[in-house]
């Protein structure tokens, strides 16, 4: 094997560990919102994201049986109708669900977990029991050769570009404007802020059908690396609440550090065993990190 | 300012407020005093809204705010510094101070604010959770100044504050009192902080009102049995 052989498998093997750090980021940042920021545990956060996943297939069959000149255009709106529709879900369950239940976190469990097995049977009978994949454009099919011998997936690329977008999206949201004062405040201390002025009942609707709608962007994104089945967003989950619990809850610098070393640790590890030990030798590490520092990587420090 | 009317209070079946009737007027400080649990921190959160009266009214600027959740009677004028500070911790000073505007009338920083708490231009990208209780306290006031309101609710402002701020927030009250022409309503405990400030004295007793005096007719000597256990 040549040095450049070497060399080119190091840039992709890297390139690879990045792209998964970014699908991890991007499952992980709608929880940020609504466990980290709110507190609330939803189960169903998977099932938003297949929401989002739906919404591209049914953009791409649409565009397929009407309108098949606009194949290659029809996938930017889907992925912004994925965030509205699965925003607007997630509003509409906030108002008839999680709102009844802020006070009973283990409740909220049970309650969104049985949304989850909902959601799953309406998408098993009305969209399709088996999966599914939408018909991808062109310029996300194949790989980019920055030289003869380094290949890297576009899908990859798209994936990269869309979570760097919404993690700074988010981060100036929840740390640079008055609406991320309003959800902070409100999660520290809901009866207060309400006495300062703050309408708590809709920052709290508007925070959750927020995370909703990322979660929804984030399944948006992975219909270009996967197809997408009923129960495809329980097999998200997981994942996504790993990467929220062990950067610390409320931080969001947690939430990237978390995805970036938990991403590295498994693809470095997969390259030199088989994928199921990297998974096992990953999550005993993180395990026995819970174990010393419960309240995960990163936490605000603070005098009550 | 504001006018309460046979407020009647209560937690489930047990009634802890028994028809309290208050009128103050603008640029007034009043003190309300009493032992603990005799309904001052009752009376201040259902002036505010955090618990709902079983019945009465309460006015602010001529508006009934009866029956309004919290954030929409700061829209009126009333502005709440809870016991125990309860600033946002993880929030930093100058964040805090945002949280004051959500519910002012103008949506603009009020600029005398750091000239009255000179503190808290120091400290103002600091986290509030990382300030002293007496910053903190100050942090408070400032918050629930920031929405220039025309009533401020105070429920026991030197609870656990350091003499030397004491002082410093006595001074900043009866400034405020001058400059705004605010109807300041404050609970206390400590007799001293009281009459430096006051021009109006109140004692609650049992969830009523049992004296009702300006400044020149309080007996010191006399609030000072009533607050002894």
């Amino acid at each position: 094997m040549s040095l450049n052989e070497v060399g080119s498998m190091i840039a992709m093997q890297g390139f690879s560990g990045l792209s998964l750090f970014t699908v991890l980021l991007l499952m992980a940042l709608g929880l940020a919102i609504i466990f980290g920021q709110m507190g609330v545990i939803n189960m169903a956060h998977g099932e938003f994201m297949a929401i989002g996943a739906y919404v591209v297939y049914l953009f791409s069959q649409l565009t397929q049986n009407y309108a098949p000149g606009l194949r290659e255009v029809y996938f930017v709106p889907a992925v912004v109708a994925a965030f509205f529709v699965a925003g607007a879900v997630g509003y509409v369950v906030e108002m008839l669900l999680i709102r009844r239940l802020y006070k009973r976190p283990l409740d909220t469990l049970l309650a969104t977990w049985g949304l989850s097995l909902a959601m799953q049977q309406f998408f098993r009978s009305f969209i399709n029991p088996k999966e599914v994949s939408a018909e991808l454009p062109e310029w996300l099919l194949g790989a980019f050769n920055p030289t003869p011998s380094i290949q890297v997936p576009r899908n990859g690329i798209f994936v990269m570009g869309l979570t760097i977008l919404v993690s700074a999206g988010v981060y100036l949201l929840m740390l640079k404007s008055r609406w991320g004062i309003r959800i902070r405040a409100t999660t520290q201390n809901r009866v207060m802020s309400s006495a300062v002025g703050i309408n708590t009942d809709r920052v709290d609707r508007f925070t959750f059908a927020l995370g909703c709608g990322i979660a929804g962007l984030a399944g948006a994104a992975f219909t270009t690396i996967g197809s997408t089945g009923p129960t495809s967003g329980s097999l998200y989950i997981v994942d996504t609440f790993l990467v929220v619990v062990f950067g610390g809850a409320a931080n969001l610098i947690g939430t990237i550090a978390s995805a970036f070393s938990i991403a590295q640790a498994q693809s470095l590890l997969e390259f030199f065993l088989t994928s199921a030990m990297a998974k096992v030798l990953t999550l005993m590490t993180i395990i026995v990190i819970l174990m010393i520092r419960p309240q995960g990587l990163f936490t605000n420090k603070l005098r009550t | 300012m504001i006018e309460v009317n046979d407020l009647h209070v209560s937690y489930g079946q047990s009634e802890v407020i028994h028809g309290v009737n208050l009128e103050a007027k603008e640029g007034q400080i009043v003190a309300i005093m009493g032992r603990n649990g005799m309904g001052k921190t009752t009376l201040f959160k259902s002036l505010m809204g955090v618990i709902r009266s079983t019945s009465g009214s309460i006015k602010v600027g001529g508006v009934d705010v009866t029956k309004m959740p919290s954030y929409k009677r700061v829209k009126q004028g009333i502005a709440y510094v809870p016991q125990g500070r309860m600033i946002f911790p993880s929030l930093t000073v100058w964040e805090n101070l945002l949280t004051g505007l959500e519910g002012s009338r103008t949506g603009k920083f009020p600029t005398d604010i750091f000239t009255l708490f000179p503190v808290l231009a120091e400290m103002k990208t600091r986290r509030g959770g990382n300030l002293s209780g007496g910053q903190q306290q100050q942090l408070a006031i400032a918050r629930a100044l920031a929405a220039e309101p025309k009533v401020l609710l105070l429920d026991e402002p030197t609870e656990g504050i350091q003499p030397s701020v004491i002082k410093d927030i006595a001074q900043v009250l009866l400034k405020v009192r001058d400059s705004r022409r605010i109807t300041i309503i404050v609970s206390e405990q400590v007799l001293s902080f009281t009459m430096e400030i006051l021009d109006r004295l109140l004692v609650i007793e049992g969830g009523r009102f049992t004296a009702d005096e300006p400044r020149d007719k309080v007996d010191v000597g006399e609030v000072r049995r009533l607050l002894a256990v």
